[in-house]
């Protein structure tokens, strides 16, 4: 795992987990960007895209999340590559611990892989 | 010179225009703006629907079961397949097929057993590395990547940059340093499978045109076998350049789609939007600005079909070829930056597609080789060999 790590030089999403609610998903920027479900066990289930066609970008979409209960931590990143930044976090993902999250699994004849 | 299409390249434009409109637009209406992809389900059935066109597979040359377009049809296909939002960079979602890499075609019968037919069946996939972050406009003096003979075997180590589908590829095209010359003839190419070890995809590489990135790679003692040489040693870039040359004419034709369409979309907008008591159309700023438009398209239009039409009678067509890039790269810019001024706020939005073009269409300019590059071209031309 570890080594796999050290040879892969993308990055995570460097903010903070914070607690999923509806309440922390309102006060959300509606800007688009990427996040990431964890669950209550630390592990990450979900890694999900804000795009265009949100109404409103991240604020849509973690509501829906905090509705679907997937998880219980999130964390965020805004960012307008949000289709290539959340191919990456799901090949780095599967890069350190050799799978996609859970519920990524319909998403993998899109990525490539990180060596 | 006639640039009228013949009555069968009309008959092929109306078909992929038709095409566009139909079974593409549709579909890309219910899309992200930045998608680069269609549903496999939609893919698989526009597939087949191109391969009963006889139009699968278009830059496959005709002795390996391509339909032997001309250049000139060619381009002309290529500026009615990228006349949609994802049209520049995936004209029709790649559902007219791909070559596969096209050096391949010059490959030994076992490379071409183990590389070529897979990647025409679909069945593998290439990809082409030869920028490396020493630069990419020079590629000749600046590759890095080296590569020595010990035995029957080769030992790569080195770095590529902004690699196309490296993270996806089964092989890759490498090109290396192998000879003591410091320019174009000391250089191999290497068919490598992407499998290798010490073939790393170190990192995704993010760029202005968010439906897809690059990658960076680096070889680490990568060892392959001598069998792996694609072509003679020490003349590989002959190999990468003609690639350069021949990819800049359906390269240039494509950046006219968006052009096409963002000048439909600006005629139609200032025809019905008005501001201060009349439409945008009855102002002569709007007017200028759409002039501008239709000059640039027209002019690029015209480069391009030259360039095409030359290579089709068998001439040279270097310069042509290099003029018809620049132009076209360039005036489709500009002709998508005044669509947007025309459109006001809703033109800087991704409820339209020309903030999209406008952000694909900026990469234009520096892939293929910058225009910088493509005026170093013609200058050489004009002013002869001496002036290399």
């Amino acid at each position: 795992m570890s080594y796999r790590r050290t040879m892969v030089s993308a990055r995570g999403i460097s903010r903070p987990l914070q607690d999923l609610n509806a309440e922390a998903a309102r006060a959300l920027s509606a800007q688009l960007g990427v996040y990431e479900i964890v669950d209550d066990a630390g592990a990450t289930v979900f890694i999900g895209q804000a795009g265009g066609l949100e109404t409103f970008g991240l604020r849509s979409a973690l509501e829906r999340e905090a509705e679907a209960s997937r998880g219980v931590r999130f964390r965020y990143e805004f960012t307008h590559a949000y289709r290539t930044r959340w191919q990456e976090l799901l090949m780095l993902h599967h890069a350190i611990h050799g799978d996609v999250p859970v519920n990524n699994r319909d998403d993998t004849h899109l990525l490539g892989r990180l060596s | 010179m006639d640039f009228r299409p013949t009555q069968e390249q009309q008959l092929i434009i109306e078909t992929v225009r038709r095409y566009v409109r139909e079974e593409i637009e549709p579909l890309e209406a219910g899309l992200d703006p930045d998608a680069g992809e269609l549903d496999p389900a939609d893919q698989a059935r526009l597939v087949a629907m191109t391969k009963q066109m006889g139009f699968y597979g278009l830059d496959i040359p005709e002795e390996f079961g391509g339909p032997g377009l001309d250049t000139t049809t060619r381009a002309l296909m290529a500026i009615e397949m990228s006349q949609h939002r994802a049209g520049l960079y995936n004209p029709c979602y790649g559902t007219f097929g791909g070559a596969g890499l096209a050096q391949l075609y010059e490959a030994t019968d076992a490379q071409k057993e183990r590389y070529l037919y897979p990647a025409l069946r679909g069945e593998k996939k290439g990809c082409f590395a030869l920028t490396e972050p020493s630069g990419g406009s020079d590629p000749a003096r600046a590759i890095k990547t080296r590569a020595h003979q010990d035995g029957d075997e080769w030992i790569i180590n080195g770095s590529k940059l902004y690699i196309s589908g490296a993270d996806k590829a089964d092989f890759a095209l490498v090109f290396a340093r192998t000879g003591d010359d410091p320019g174009r003839n000391g250089v191999t190419a290497f068919i490598v499978d992407t499998d290798t070890p010490g073939f790393h995809v170190e990192r995704v590489v993010h760029t202005l045109r968010s439906t897809h990135y690059a990658t960076e790679l680096s070889f680490t003692e990568m060892r392959v076998s001598h069998d792996s040489v694609l072509g003679e040693v020490n003349r590989g870039f002959a190999i990468a350049n003609d690639r350069l040359s021949r990819q800049r004419i359906p390269y240039a034709a494509g950046c006219l789609g968006p052009a096409i369409k963002a000048q439909e979309m600006a005629v139609e907008w200032a025809k019905n939007r008005e501001a201060f008591g009349s439409t945008l159309a009855e102002k002569q700023a709007v007017q200028w600005m759409i002039v501008d438009n239709e000059i640039d398209i027209r002019h690029a239009r015209w480069c391009v079909l030259e360039a095409a039409q030359r290579a089709d009678r068998g001439e040279r067509f270097r310069t042509e070829a290099a003029m018809a890039k620049l132009v076209a790269s360039e005036a489709a810019g500009r002709v998508v930056d005044r669509a947007m001024q025309i459109h006001g706020g809703i033109g800087m939005t991704k409820d339209l597609p020309l903030e999209r073009w406008y952000r694909e269409l900026r990469i234009r300019r520096v892939g293929e080789g910058p225009s910088e590059v493509q005026r170093l071209i013609m200058a050489r031309e004009i002013l002869g060999g001496s002036f290399k």
